[in-house]
């Protein structure tokens, strides 16, 4: 049976007739292309590389910047149903192309100089070129301004020193976006973006081993070692620490649509299993119990839907604040997290086979519930917004 | 080249479909709808045809209520150049008003190619193609799954019961195609987009109903469920009730 979205509240007929067809669209693709082989690639520990030029192809990678750009030149409400689609089938999938469109080519296409953006985005776009995002260190997590990465002029050009963690698609780039401070290292305002290659002499990338979450996608470890790079890797525009977070606010709206289809997918697994497994001679969707759960569940998915289709349409307004983003992020991935433990649960004991989806989806959001901002963060952010006072130290 | 592509717009085939109040129509309400999966096979011969060839145009038909826009609207989303639709409040089962409505739309086209899937998949009839042709006064090859243009002819092959025939025939002409033909694409997301801006022109018609009148809808009996013969002497049991009871032995 195809996937056929859940949309208790009709919330299909607010969205406009291209918004639904670039969400089938990519609904389609994943069904045909994803679902059949992702829980292999999930126990191989495997990203599907094979899918980057199809989904190059279809057009998902930075699918809300301009056509010019070799880009869809879609609006943001379309962008985040691309973003719901993609997680529908896996978070390795959305991680992808959430680290290829908003935290590589927006980064290019916001701080980058013309070269830049008519070099990189076009390649970016079909997914010739894969990138990835080194702001994170070993060290500095939570807080970025305190990254120890370093990068320094010399000649005409810079070289960079230091490490970053937790880098998705760190192994398969083609660059890296670093993160990087041009003055002391008590000087956050010096923090400026560089678009490294991944071959230039000093960098290397390793894979993170024993991840028991995301395991369809690449996380690495990255090491730059005296890397040399041109006048032409600095992003001008990026100035301070406000820079790299732009694109984490970028990313966190992908996310906040994202999680939606992993609660989606868990919960039409879990409705259709509760309404064909039988248990004491009915099926077990007949007993309080699980009706309760499934009833949760639905709930929990229609509010996020609302929630992320009021974001994408303040987005589109022009007028959405990194605020509102945290509160769809930090809500989404928390109740998508808790819809696929409790569809977990609900499978029984089929629930922790990788021939469902339900314990995949609830061991990647636990990583997608810690990244992009932990869910402890977004409640501090909140916190300073409508308190105006800053409980982070 | 020129090439008309006519499409129809279908129920969702993986969907299960429901009858409407009167007892012989689909509850709309209740069907997810979408484009004819041989017309998909359709859409895409033509659209490499025009690719192949450097030149020429994608024209997308079809006859139906005014949902069928968003039909026409993914054919040109996979990147058909115009569509047509010849807009009607309900859509006729005699498939020969139907025929006769796209013959004379097309008689003003000229095409080189007129290209329908081999069936529709909501009503399995397999006329409108040829009734087309028909009334064009061109040839018709049906389930065609291999095509070789060669200037003014063209080489088609069908699969037929236990082989493969071969046919030759000039342009223009009306095929139906089979699956096998090609691997449809996807409509791209800025295809979706582009075919935004295509011209979808809406041209309303008034169509008799025909000779033909639907008077009932079913759904298919459900099917019995099946029985689980256990124990020592399940065997025997399964054999007797095969023989006397199945009556398949």
């Amino acid at each position: 049976m195809p996937f056929e979205g859940v949309d208790f509240y009709g919330i299909d007929a607010l969205l406009t007739e291209e918004e639904r067809a670039v969400r089938d669209a990519v609904r389609t693709w994943v069904d045909n292309r994803v679902m059949p082989i992702i829980a292999q690639h999930y126990l191989d520990g495997r990203f599907p590389a094979h899918l980057v030029p199809e989904m190059g192809e279809l057009g998902v990678f930075g699918a809300n910047l301009p056509v010019e750009f070799g880009c869809a030149g879609l609006n943001n409400v379309a962008y985040g149903l691309i973003m719901q689609e993609l997680e529908r089938g896996d978070s390795g999938l959305r991680s992808f192309a959430s680290v290829q469109g908003a935290l590589v080519m927006y980064p290019i296409h916001e701080f980058g100089s013309e070269p830049q953006r008519r070099r990189w985005l076009p390649e970016l776009a079909r997914g010739r070129v894969i990138g990835c995002f080194g702001l994170t260190e070993a060290d500095h997590g939570s807080d970025p301004a305190g990254l120890t990465t370093t990068a320094r002029p010399a000649g005409d050009g810079w070289v960079l020193n230091g490490g970053k963690m937790w880098i998705t698609n760190g192994s398969s780039a083609q660059i890296a976006i670093i993160w990087a401070k041009t003055g002391r290292l008590e000087e956050p305002d010096s923090i400026r973006g560089f678009i490294v290659p991944t071959d230039a002499p000093g960098f290397s990338a390793r894979d993170q081993k024993g991840k028991l979450s995301l395991r369809a996608s690449d996380t690495s470890e990255l090491v730059l070692d005296n890397v040399p790079v041109g006048p032409d890797a600095l992003l001008p525009g990026s100035r301070g620490l406000k820079a790299p977070l732009k694109c984490l606010t970028a990313a966190r709206f992908g996310i906040a649509w994202g999680s939606v289809g992993a609660a989606m997918a868990c919960y039409d697994e879990a409705l259709r299993y509760a309404q064909t497994r039988v248990m004491f001679g009915k099926p077990i969707g007949g007993f309080q119990l699980q009706q309760a759960r499934l009833v949760e569940m639905l709930t929990e998915i229609t509010k996020a839907q609302l929630l992320a289709l009021h974001l994408g349409r303040l987005k589109d307004g022009g007028t959405v604040t990194p605020q509102q983003v945290s509160l769809a992020k930090r809500n989404n991935v928390q109740i998508a997290t808790d819809i696929a433990r409790e569809a977990r649960r609900l499978l029984g004991a089929n629930g922790i086979l990788a021939e469902y989806q339900a314990m995949r989806h609830l061991a990647n959001l636990e990583s997608v519930y810690t990244y992009e901002g932990t869910h402890d963060i977004h409640t501090l952010i909140l916190g300073e917004d409508i308190t105006g006072l800053d409980a982070f130290q | 080249m020129k090439i008309a592509v006519c499409i129809k717009r279908v129920p969702d085939s993986e969907i299960r479909v429901a009858v409407a109040a009167d007892g012989k129509s689909l509850d709309e309400a209740a069907v997810k709808f979408g484009l004819n999966p041989y017309d998909e096979f359709a859409v895409e011969e033509a659209l490499r045809r025009r690719e192949h060839a450097g030149a020429g145009e994608v024209v997308a038909l079809s006859v139906g209520p005014a949902a069928v826009q968003e039909t026409l609207r993914s054919v040109l989303a996979m990147g058909a150049d115009r569509a047509l639709l010849l807009q009607v409040a309900a859509l006729p089962a005699d498939a020969w008003i139907v025929a006769r409505a796209l013959a004379d739309a097309l008689a003003g086209e000229h095409c080189d190619l007129i290209l329908f899937g081999k069936l529709a998949i909501d009503d399995y009839n397999q006329q409108v193609g040829p009734m087309v042709a028909e009334l064009l006064g061109v040839p018709c090859v049906t389930a065609v799954s291999a095509l070789d243009l060669e200037g003014e002819q063209a080489v088609a092959q069908r699969e037929i019961e236990g082989g493969i025939e071969v046919c030759r025939f000039p342009l223009p002409a009306v095929l139906t195609v089979d699956k096998g033909l090609n691997e449809p694409r996807y409509p791209t997301l800025k295809g979706i987009m582009a075919a935004k801006r295509k011209p979808l022109e809406v041209r309303p018609v008034e169509l008799p109903a025909g000779g033909i009148e639907v008077l009932g809808l079913r759904l298919p009996s459900p099917r019995r469920p099946g029985r689980i013969v256990e124990g020592p002497g399940a065997v025997a049991e399964l054999v007797r009730l095969l023989r006397e009871e199945a009556k398949v032995l």
